[in-house]
């Protein structure tokens, strides 16, 4: 029971990671109608702008809670950046263009941050500075929790309240989901739907980098391709929770962590990249709009 | 009759080059050749799903490594055997290594299209995008199953497969996937596919079985996605898990893409000019994997609709267009 436990807690820690860049796909998708296979290396990049900051403000050395917060934040600031050149430079021109267009133009843009980050940081691994010493707390029953993944928790934990604010409360979120409705009956309701597209990239860039940063604080090895993995499933978490919703999002990361966590602990860790696409398939054969999605109407 | 006239005539034709080429060029440009044929392959049969039929699969690398795994075992556990016993009775040997590859290649395209079938039937059902995240999900699969198979080589992969594959074979295999498609577009069948690519509804309005035809495309696309995967494993001989990641399908994607969906010709021009892009491209040296993206990205966008769009190129048409306008009048 202890190992259960141990693992769901493990898992959950990994599920919220997954929801955080699934959060991106999804609003991307909802919007666009474009899988954007670029978003695994803006989680990557999100990973290298943290240890340039962190090696500039020298937290290792001397750490302290706001250095932290500083490497976090400016990398979530570049990411976004980031994001705002992709969309402007790539997927702007092929927006009027059938949708494979814009997947390929999506994929084209994937290769060229992992072998330009290949070219700019090498192919090694660099490792994330260990700014917050690893502490475990007993939790009881044999169960622990370690602050590293307390801080993945709560920070992701209040980066999704806080998305689910700017979308349910504020203008922005309004003009969002007004969008991903119509781009027409949007834009003649006086909303100008391209900065709107471009807020949207902005913010799923920032998720992501906040999950690279993350991530690279439990596991600090980082080099250019490890976004593939992560990217493709978090893409298949948001479908898992219907792709387009949000809550979805961050429901199929949970699922996805949980269930890659128990099967290397209960299986086999060579099967952890398997457990993924065995799990979307069954869903989708049964629900296919995923757990949370509507099914489309459909007009003849 | 008169196909049967073009495939005896290419079948000389690439046996002759196939003699001269090693006495003309060295090793590396004829695996680069073998190589261009191998995506070409690949790419038409994608063509057959995403460019025909409008179906997304973006797991074709998946399908390979069924063909390519499932072709190489039978040539080891059968195939050798088929070639000593037919030496013994004084077959040639160039038949009797021809013969044990042709049955290698069709078990492998065979067992690719039986999964074509059992993954396709359930999720073309499906609309759109959940195709391709289903391929996508099954190539993935496909791919840590291998790695975890030790029968089959797991991480390490599966050496000494008998290098049997040649330019004259993957030629063959070219020529086969272009016929059979050209052939497809013609019939009703294709015209079918093509309805249900430019509006499912309506099709399905007027008759068409959709899921059937869908499954029809999925399954001849695999069939050869298999028997490329048989080619490249008897070529290199040598197979790793690693060849037949989701990039891998991604590659042949951007073939279909680049060259105009649903045109053969242009999905062959396509897989000619990406794969040489990459070789061409060696000097730069590690500018070149960020030359290509780049490259990939500024056409899309120059030319949204692919090199050829939905063209063809064939040699009447060109013979037309450099007739003298008198005559054409």
């Amino acid at each position: 029971m202890a190992e259960f436990l141990q693992q769901l807690i493990n898992g959950i820690t990994q599920g919220s990671v997954y929801a955080l860049i699934a959060l991106g796909y999804t609003m991307v998708y909802g919007i666009l109608r474009l899988i954007n296979f670029a978003h695994g290396d803006v989680y990557m990049l999100g990973a290298f702008f943290g240890l340039f900051i962190a090696r500039l403000t020298r937290a290792q050395a001397d750490p302290n809670p706001l250095k932290a917060a500083a490497v976090l934040l400016f990398a979530m600031i570049g990411c976004g950046l980031v994001g705002f050149v992709i969309e402007r430079f790539a997927y702007k021109p092929v927006r009027k263009s059938s949708r494979l267009a814009a997947l390929i133009t999506a994929i084209g843009v994937s290769l060229l941050l992992e072998n330009g980050g290949m070219l700019l940081f090498g192919a090694d691994p660099k490792f994330f500075p260990q700014f917050i010493p690893a502490r475990q707390f007993a939790l009881g029953m044999g169960v622990t929790i370690s602050n590293q993944q307390l801080i993945i928790l709560v920070v992701s934990i209040s980066l999704m309240l806080g998305l689910r604010f700017i979308v349910l409360h504020t203008r922005a979120g309004k003009a969002m989901r007004a969008v991903s409705y119509s781009h027409t009956a949007a834009a003649l309701m006086g909303i100008s739907v391209d900065r709107i597209i471009t807020f949207t990239f902005v913010l799923g860039s920032m998720l992501a980098a906040a999950a690279g940063v993350l991530v690279a604080l439990q596991n600090p090895k980082i080099e250019p391709y490890m976004g593939i993995m992560p990217g493709l499933k978090a893409f298949v978490a948001a479908v898992l929770g219907g792709i387009g919703n949000i809550p979805g999002a961050v429901l199929g990361g949970l699922v996805m962590g949980i269930a890659e966590v128990m099967v290397v602990g209960y299986l086999s860790p060579t099967w952890r990249d398997a457990i993924a696409f065995v799990l979307l398939i069954l869903i989708l054969l049964v629900r296919p709009s995923g757990l949370l999605g509507q099914p489309p109407a459909e007009k003849v | 009759m008169r196909q049967l006239l073009w495939l005896l005539g290419a079948t000389a034709v690439l046996a002759a080059i196939n003699v001269v080429l090693p006495r003309a060029v060295n090793p590396y440009i004829i695996q680069i050749i073998v190589l261009c044929g191998i995506n070409i392959i690949l790419a038409v049969s994608l063509n057959l799903i995403n460019g025909f039929t409008g179906q997304f699969s973006i797991g074709h690398a998946g399908f390979m490594a069924i063909g390519g795994y499932g072709s190489a075992m039978f040539t080891l556990y059968v195939g050798v055997g088929w070639v000593s016993v037919f030496t013994a009775a004084h077959v040639p040997v160039p038949v009797a290594q021809g013969v044990a590859l042709l049955a290698a290649l069709i078990v492998g395209g065979l067992l690719s299209a039986l999964a074509g079938y059992l993954v396709g039937l359930p999720s073309l059902r499906l609309r759109g995008d959940y195709l391709a995240i289903v391929t996508l999900g099954f190539g993935e699969i496909i791919r840590v199953l291998i790695l975890n198979v030790d029968a089959v080589g797991g991480a390490r992969g599966l050496p000494g497969i008998p290098g049997w594959a040649n330019f004259f074979w993957v030629g063959l295999g070219v020529t086969a996937v272009i016929l059979v498609s050209r052939h497809l577009a013609m019939s009703t069948h294709g015209r079918a596919l093509f309805a249900i690519r430019d509006d499912e509804i309506a099709a399905e309005a007027l008759g068409v079985d959709t899921t059937s035809y869908k499954v029809l495309a999925f399954v001849m696309g695999s069939f050869f996605a298999g028997v490329a995967g048989g080619l490249f494993a008897h070529f290199l001989s040598y197979l790793n898990p690693n060849s037949f990641t989701f990039i891998k399908s991604i590659e042949v994607i951007a073939m279909v893409v680049l060259g105009g969906m649903g045109s053969i010709s242009g999905s062959v021009m396509a897989a000619i000019v990406l794969t040489l892009l990459p070789e061409v491209l060696r000097p730069v040296k590690e500018y070149r994997m960020v030359l290509y993206s780049l490259m990939l990205i500024v056409l899309m966008i120059t030319r949204p609709g692919g090199l050829l769009g939905s063209r063809e190129i064939s040699l009447s048409g060109l013979l037309r267009r450099f007739r003298p306008a008198r005559e054409r009048a």
